[in-house]
């Protein structure tokens, strides 16, 4: 159903450039983004995710394809026309305004009576917690405050839309943590549709109801965070998302949506096949770090495949464990919870084997 | 270990050294700025000499002439029709020229600020050529264009659109266009070093919050622009308001300006006070309006902080 999107992307392409130095910064995108959702935008730095957001706010227009917003095509419209707003990496703040003025500027341009401007100024600085500082100059105010008053500034107008590019990357650890759970909470408040584009996959995988992962200006795969990182569509995004090892094999019987993958390295590995995938031949099997534990080297019959500890890395909550398999060119990492007084009981060198959880092997796409 | 006394000492003997060492430079400025000021303060209290120069002798005459028109025969005081008009026409023909390079100056740093960064300085180095020529001719080469069997008039003539030239020089229009031709580089630079500063994403911040270009120009680039349209108009101000080479070839010596008036008393009228008294009165028209408008806008920062 058509109504049920905020926005939608239909084979967008924008090239930058002429002749020889054309270049394609996003490549026949196509997304839908639902209403309410909170929509992530996930890729490596260069990989269009700006230029698409600009696309969307405006600034750019594409050099092919459609974008959508309540069913017209709102693709070479100027942004002064579009009921979008978009909170800028740089905050971009006007500084010859005050905080309030910077918040009431959009409703003023679009001739709201003065009263209306100044209540809704009022209601967005309460909704951001910056009563006490209305009147300050925004150079005078620090980061985190700025964040929320661009914040604000882009909200108070209602938009239908709110782009967010990185918002939060210009912040401190603890403060990032502390916005991105006011940011899901004013989405949430105000039921606007949230575009949000990070790098940051953490960041994306705790915010996002979905993702769109991002390459080289294509989409690879928009899909909710827990299917991008359980379920990948290709081997860049297992990559992209979290950590993975990948294991190359040949399909040896398919039963039940699980294929038995023989692997020169790990040997015969039970794996999930993505749905509707007719798997044949060679293929590359995922699995999650999580998804693998130490056993001893000597009782093989438990252990999936053995290998050497190259490296102890401890990372408070769990440490991780990198070993070199048998065939000397194949490193496999994976991560044990730690336990309240555990001792370490391994060293670098020591012959370890591994386990693999049941079926928690996923076969790629290609 | 230094003792707190001791500190206190070497600080004043510091100071002491400090002031010492800037005295000369603290001499020439004062010689060489108020110096001159001084001479031209005391000559306007003097009498004029038969031949230019002044007699020692003190007379309010002088000062009275800038305003006041004394009678040959009856003695009686008058206002001074000609010099005021002059001092109207100076200061009105000055704000015209800042508005008209605000005007054009405005678009044309605009346009230099938003080319790539490569081609800027080209354009900056073709706003400058003028300042390598010398005010003389180029104010000559403005009256080869305007004069009656000048440029436009022979090319409206020959395409028939008049028929008897149309009289452009010698009118304050003239006088106009040539000081608007002169002093146009003086508020481009100052108002492309601001806008060149300008952050553009400000600017599509604004076009993302609904406005329109025209407010973007008047909400964003112009209040951003301020400083640099304030210095210019500075810049542009106060030679206009002290021209002399131009109202004197444009206006043909008819349409004076206060420059020209000036250097008639100490050339042709020999009335040495009185031309030390009207530079006076223009350095005051000066001081008062910097100061209005520094003032005005000193406000109006204030306000916003
Ligand atoms: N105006 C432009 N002209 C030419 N190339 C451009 C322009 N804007 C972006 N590009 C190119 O398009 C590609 C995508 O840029 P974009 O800014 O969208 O990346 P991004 O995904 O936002 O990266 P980052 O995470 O570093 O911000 C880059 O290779 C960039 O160099
Ligand atoms: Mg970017």
């Amino acid at each position: 159903m058509a109504e049920s999107n905020a926005v939608e992307i239909r084979d967008v392409v924008k090239v930058f450039g002429f002749g020889e130095f054309a270049f394609s910064a996003v490549d026949h995108a196509s997304i839908a983004i639902r209403k309410n959702e909170f929509f992530t935008l996930l890729g490596p730095s260069g990989c269009g995710k700006t230029t698409l957001l600009r696309l969307i706010a405006g600034f750019e227009y594409p050099t092919s394809g459609e974008i959508i917003l309540n069913g017209e095509d709102i693709g070479t419209m100027p942004p002064f026309k579009r009921p979008i707003n978009t909170v800028f990496q740089s905050y971009a703040l006007f500084p010859h305004m005050t905080v309030a003025e910077n918040i009431g500027f959009g409703l003023t341009m679009l001739g709201r009576p003065k009263q209306e401007v100044r209540d809704r100024v009022a209601a967005m600085l309460k909704l951001v917690r910056m009563e006490k500082l209305a009147d300050r100059r925004t150079s005078q105010i620090s980061g985190g405050q700025q964040q929320r008053v661009a914040l604000a500034r882009a909200l108070a107008p209602k938009p239908k839309v709110l782009l967010l590019d990185e918002p939060l990357s210009a912040l401190d650890y603890k403060l990032r943590k502390d916005m991105q759970i006011e940011l899901k909470r004013l989405q949430a408040e105000t039921g606007i549709t949230f575009i949000f584009v990070t790098h940051d996959q953490e960041e994306a995988l705790t915010m996002s109801d979905r993702i769109a992962v991002m390459s080289a200006g294509k989409i690879l795969q928009v899909d909710s965070p827990r299917a991008i990182y359980d379920a990948p569509a290709d081997r860049f995004v297992a990559d992209f998302i979290g950590e993975t090892n990948f294991l190359r094999g040949r399909i040896g019987s398919v039963s039940d949506g699980i294929a038995q993958v023989d692997t020169p390295m790990a040997g015969r590995v039970s794996a999930t096949l993505p749905r509707d995938f007719v798997a044949e031949g060679d293929v590359t099997v995922v699995l999650r770090p999580e998804h693998a534990a130490l056993c001893a080297a000597d009782e093989p019959s438990g252990c999936q495949t053995t290998g050497t500890l190259e490296n102890i890395v401890y990372f408070g909550t769990d440490t991780h464990y990198h070993v070199r398999l048998g065939d000397g060119e194949t490193q496999f990492m994976l991560r044990e919870q730690n336990k309240p007084l555990q001792r370490q009981r391994l060293s670098v060198g020591d012959r370890v084997g591994i386990r693999f959880e049941p079926n928690a092997a996923r076969v790629l796409r290609n | 270990m230094t003792q707190p006394g001791t500190i206190e000492a070497e600080r004043s003997r510091d100071i002491r050294k400090r002031w010492l060492l800037s005295l000369p430079a603290l001499l020439i400025v004062l010689l060489a700025a108020t110096g001159p000021l001084l001479i031209v303060l005391l000559y306007s209290f003097l009498t004029p000499g038969p031949y230019g120069d002044v007699l020692w002798k003190a007379s309010p005459d002088g000062w009275i002439g800038v305003f006041l028109e004394k009678d040959i025969f009856t003695e009686t005081l008058s206002l001074a029709d000609a010099h005021v008009s002059i001092f109207v026409r100076s200061v009105l023909l000055s704000l015209a020229t800042t508005v008209v390079t605000l005007l054009f100056g405005f678009p044309t740093a605009y346009f230099i600020a938003t080319r790539p960064e490569r081609t800027r300085e080209l354009w900056l180095l073709l706003i400058t050529i003028p300042f390598w020529t010398n005010l003389l001719i180029r104010t000559f080469a403005v009256l080869q264009i305007i004069r009656n069997e000048g440029l436009i008039n022979t090319l409206l003539m020959k395409f028939g659109l008049i028929e008897r030239p149309i009289q452009m020089l010698f009118t304050d229009g003239a006088i106009l266009t040539g000081m608007v031709y002169v002093y146009l580089p003086l508020m481009v630079l100052p108002v492309y070093a601001n806008l060149e500063k300008l952050d553009f994403r400000l600017v599509e911040a604004a076009y993302d919050l609904y406005a329109t270009p025209f407010r973007v120009l008047t909400k964003i680039i112009i209040p951003l622009a301020k400083p640099g349209l304030i210095a210019g108009s500075i810049l542009v101000f106060i030679p206009a308001l002290g021209a002399y080479v131009t109202p004197s070839i444009l206006g043909g010596g008819k349409n004076l300006m206060l420059g020209n008036l000036i250097e008639l008393q100490f050339g042709q009228g020999r009335n040495w006070p009185l031309g030390s008294a009207l530079s006076i009165t223009l350095m005051l028209i000066v001081t008062v309006a910097l100061l209005v408008y520094v003032r005005n806008v000193g406000s109006q920062e204030k306000r916003h902080g």
